[in-house]
């Protein structure tokens, strides 16, 4: 497992490998300060891959995950409790995500992107997530679901246009969910009626998230009631298209900086152009891409634990009680040590993930496990941090509370907690069957 | 313009990172620790960097002198929009008596070499604080100065320089080639933004020795120990001002 990743992830560090490899273990390999010799790093291992710990980035990803940290820190940190409050994300933020080439990673250069690799957008995701977990969502949306999929099903002239605005300005949509067909997303209700060489959509759309500030919304649509699911067809419209309406922003328990609204399409034409990829296939773009934004929503999680229990541990070290640090009592260091192995096992579950996806092998099961698992971690470490830090850790004074509030949603969009494990028993089921 | 610019960067511990003396009193941890470029050094690249955008010079060379991880530091000058690198390789010994002398005669060696019209650097290294290179690489060089610069404005073939002194601020013109050393007010680093980053994959770094600089690395300084300040006193309180009188002259203070 670790070897293929590890031949993956050289790959995709290009003409970096040769001369830097040995040097990046050296130097900068996380968790793996000691041991790592230069013998064992040079020692190919079996079918001839190096075997470097999980955590192991090529320098370019190192840099990266380095300059988003800052990034965050210095312009997001500051604004994250006002964007909470007034449910509304700043327009320094969205400008600065853009300017700093978060929204394009994966673009490719000539579009105007940043022509990086998946594994630098669970990084980039992951540390705007120990920040503001909002913001996080909203840059996984738009390179994990909409850049990936105008990159893979759309035609050059879709994407000469479209790319270059997602990478510089412009914030897309993904709208599958209805009122009434969530996990149950096939079975939407909106309709793509075809006349002559154009469509007219009819329908509604919920929970869609970016929607406020989104230019471009990809609107799955069934052109073929009568196909069932096979009629389900992917449209790019766009956000000025006459009949489509945005809703009232959802008042939302957590990551209330992401808009979440309802939309509204009446008699909305679309050409027929603005089909992305084929007609009848936008069930299968919708389950590949969020096999993909699966990991993404995994990075996002495990940045929030994180990020949590970084805010929470600093105050265990210093509140003293009964004469000592409260970090000092056995209980507390039981539980501590508990939430970080669960940390840690929930990040090598989504690195791995996304290893295995950059190196084209099978990763759906282990997308689905690293979203749940990262879910469910993120639930315990806020809820443990908010009790470690005491009655302090209940107060909007600190951003203990605001973390648990936000992580809930993880097990709940882009796939519930319920549908990653029946997924997953189908995996499991197909791999003992004679 | 055809002028080059060469920018000292150095790799320090990180600003934000708590410090701590090793136990053999030789000097501070720095297996492990958070190292990164020193924050005057970013200032310095930052300025070099939009002179470039002004189309007021030619190329910006950034350099680092220490050992391979120096080539991180570089890197970073290099997404903020450095042309190319040079990494002076030192390491061990020699890295560890490394100072202002011997890094100024290595930058004045590469000034020489790189026909260089103007010395970026940053005022000091936040490691040392020493506060050096700059003036001794212009006295090697026989360039004018102008240091704690909080401004710089590019004429034809001289500098004027507003420079940040004790009584408040100071405007000079200095011919070029010259140094200039930049302070915290000079301007506000940009972030390395991920595209730049990944363009600097591809920006070349040269590593040179010191010895092929003709550079002598020997020095006449020897650390004998390093030890943290002392802990801080806690305060009294008093109740009257002639209290306080009497303490302070009790402790000897007035």
């Amino acid at each position: 497992m670790a070897a293929s990743w590890a031949r993956s992830g050289l790959k995709f560090c290009r003409n970096f490998v040769k001369p830097w490899s040995v040097e990046v273990w050296k130097g900068q390999a996380v968790g793996a300060r000691r041991g790592i010799t230069q013998a064992s790093t040079e020692r190919a291992g079996v079918n001839g891959f190096l075997h470097a710990p999980l955590q192991t980035f090529c320098e370019e990803e190192s840099m990266m995950k380095d300059a988003v940290k800052k990034f965050a820190q210095e312009r997001i940190a500051p604004l994250v409790s006002k964007m909470d409050e007034q449910s509304h994300m700043d327009e320094s933020v969205l400008h600065g995500l853009f300017e700093q080439g978060f929204m394009g990673i994966e673009i490719d250069e000539h579009y105007g992107g940043t022509g990086a690799s998946f594994f630098t957008s669970i990084l980039v995701i992951e540390e705007l997530a120990k920040v503001d977990p909002s913001v996080a969502v909203l840059c996984d949306i738009q390179n994990t679901l909409i850049n990936t999929l105008f990159r893979k099903c759309g035609t050059e002239e879709q994407k000469s246009y479209y790319l270059p605005r997602l990478a510089t300005n412009m914030i897309g949509s993904f709208c599958l969910s209805e009122a009434e067909s969530g996990s149950d997303a096939f079975s939407l209700k909106t309709k793509a009626e075809k006349h002559k060489d154009y469509y007219i959509i009819n329908g509604s759309k919920m929970w869609i998230s970016n929607s406020e500030q989104a230019g471009v919304f990809l609107v799955m649509a069934n052109a073929n009631a009568s196909a069932g699911y096979r009629g389900i067809t992917c449209f790019i419209v766009d956000r000025d298209t006459e009949g489509l309406s945005i809703g009232k922003k959802e008042n939302k328990l957590g990551l209330r900086a992401s808009s979440t609204c309802p939309l509204t399409f009446d008699n909305v034409k679309v050409p027929e152009s603005n089909i992305l990829g084929e007609l009848g296939q936008g069930y299968k773009y919708a389950i590949g891409m969020l096999n993909g934004g699966r990991i993404g929503i995994a990075a996002q999680m495990l940045g929030l634990a994180q990020g949590c229990f970084d805010n929470a541990i600093p105050y265990t070290q210093q509140r003293i009680q009964f004469g000592k640090r409260i970090f000092d009592f056995q209980g507390m260091q039981h539980q501590i040590a508990h939430v970080a192995t669960q940390i840690e096992a929930a990040r090598l579950l989504t690195y791995n993930a996304a290893r295995l996806s950059e190196a084209g092998r099978p990763f759906i099961k282990e997308a689905c496990m690293a979203k749940y698992y990262a879910s469910e971690v993120a639930t315990l470490t806020t809820s443990k941090c908010i009790e470690w830090m005491g009655g302090v850790g209940f107060t909007k004074d600190y951003p203990i509370e605001k973390f648990y509030r936000d992580c809930k949603i993880g097990s709940i969009y882009e796939g519930t907690s319920n549908i990653q494990l029946t997924t997953m028993a189908k995996f499991i089921d197909r791999e003992y069957q004679a | 313009m055809s002028a080059r610019v060469l920018v000292g960067v150095k790799r320090v511990i990180d600003y934000a990172v708590k410090i701590r003396v090793k136990p053999d009193k030789t000097g501070v941890v720095t297996d492990g620790v958070k190292h990164s470029m020193n924050p005057f050094c970013e200032i310095a690249i930052e300025e070099a960097v939009r002179l470039k955008e002004k189309k007021l010079i030619k190329e910006v060379i950034a350099v680092s002198c220490g050992p391979q991880q120096s080539q991180e530091t570089i890197r970073t000058a290099l997404a903020m929009g450095a042309d190319r690198g040079i990494h002076v390789d030192v390491s061990g010994k020699d890295y560890e008596n490394l100072g202002p002398l011997q890094v100024s005669k290595i930058l004045a060696a590469l000034a020489k070499k790189e026909d260089v019209r103007l010395i970026i650097l940053g005022k000091q290294a936040i490691d040392d604080d020493c506060n050096q290179t700059g003036q001794m690489t212009a006295a090697l060089l026989d360039w004018p100065q102008g240091t704690f610069a909080s401004q710089v404005d590019f004429q034809e073939d001289s500098l004027k320089v507003e420079r940040e002194i004790d009584g408040g601020l100071e405007t000079i013109k200095i011919k070029m080639p010259a140094v200039v050393t930049a302070d915290l007010r000079l301007n506000e680093p940009r972030y390395a933004t991920l595209p730049n980053i990944m363009k600097a994959k591809k920006k070349k770094i040269d590593t040179v020795k010191p010895s092929d600089l003709g550079v002598d690395l020997s020095s006449q300084l020897e650390v004998l120990s390093v030890e943290e300040p002392s802990q801080r006193q806690a305060g009294v309180k008093v109740e009257t001002v002639e209290d306080l009188i009497k303490k302070l002259r009790d402790s000897g203070r007035i």
